[in-house]
């Protein structure tokens, strides 16, 4: 068996939910009407969760709102990953949020996002990203772990969820 | 009636590989064709219009990658999504869109 890529290595490697998602940063019943506000709520989890530091807070949002200046991360199905690099993480991290309402986020299929996945990467790490987004992408193919997602109420919920995908209980 | 179908190769050149933006700029410009366009690495094979599906490629710089098109501008999108995988995506293709003045790629 192969070890996860979370160190960077070689290709053909794979990226678990569990490597990168800080369970202390997910969010379930987020009331939050725009872009910036969800963006804001979802590094503030981080923040709480000792994954990204206070000094860099600020820097953080602008640089994740700047990145969305170039064209939205909504992805298509209800789902965005508002991303950027950031010298202050040393490893990757990331936060979910949901929103049961949506949040308008100019996606490419104009239909409203209520499953966000925020990513803070070390610039050095390229691969560690892409291998992010591949899981998060590869997952969230199966619809039916798509909207289990979206219709969980509880943080501890959506952690059950991860882990059944990171057993393949979802993709097929 | 069949289709016609055009294949082409490409190369991932960007250091960063096909992450967020990248496959934003692929679907949009697929989407402006009118032909059905596939995108395969290896076994896999996914909708070139779908930024959803680009990103499961997981293509990091280097990987290989076949640019499949049918339908009635099946070459030219196949050209110009190749042309898009191999380039340094600094600019917006659907700005260049109109005739082949995409950048030189160096």
């Amino acid at each position: 068996m192969k070890l996860t890529a979370i160190n960077g290595k070689g290709d053909g490697t794979t990226m678990k939910f569990v490597d990168f998602i800080c369970r202390d940063a997910i969010q379930t019943s987020l009331e939050v009407d725009t872009k910036e506000d969800v963006i804001r709520a979802m590094a503030r989890s981080l923040l709480s969760a000792g994954k990204a530091s206070k000094d860099h807070f600020e820097g953080i949002v602008e640089a994740i709102l700047k990145r969305e200046e170039l064209g939205s991360t909504g992805i298509g199905r209800g789902v965005a990953v508002p991303h950027t690099k950031h010298p202050s993480v040393n490893e990757l991290v990331g936060a979910i949020a949901v929103s049961e309402e949506g949040v308008d986020f100019d996606s490419l299929d104009g239909e409203k996002v209520h499953l966000l996945f925020l990513l803070i990467s070390p610039p050095d790490r390229p691969g560690d990203h892409l291998r992010a987004l591949e899981n998060i992408s590869r997952q969230l193919r199966d619809e039916t772990f798509c909207r289990f997602l979206k219709q969980s109420s509880t943080p501890d919920d959506v952690w059950q969820l991860l882990e059944e995908a990171d057993n393949n209980q979802f993709a097929s | 009636m069949a289709e016609p179908v055009f294949q082409r190769k490409a190369v991932v050149t960007s250091p960063q590989g096909l992450h967020a933006r990248p496959a934003e700029l692929l679907a949009r410009l697929a989407s402006s064709f009118e032909s059905e366009i596939e995108i395969v690495r290896d076994n896999h094979r996914v909708d070139a219009k779908s930024i959803l599906h680009v990103l499961t490629l997981g293509a990091g710089r280097g990987t290989e990658l076949i640019v499949e098109a049918r339908g009635s501008d099946a070459a030219a999108a196949a050209e110009a999504l190749a042309k898009l995988v191999e380039s340094d995506f600094s600019h917006d293709p659907m700005l260049s869109r109109d005739g082949s003045r995409a950048s030189r790629g160096g």
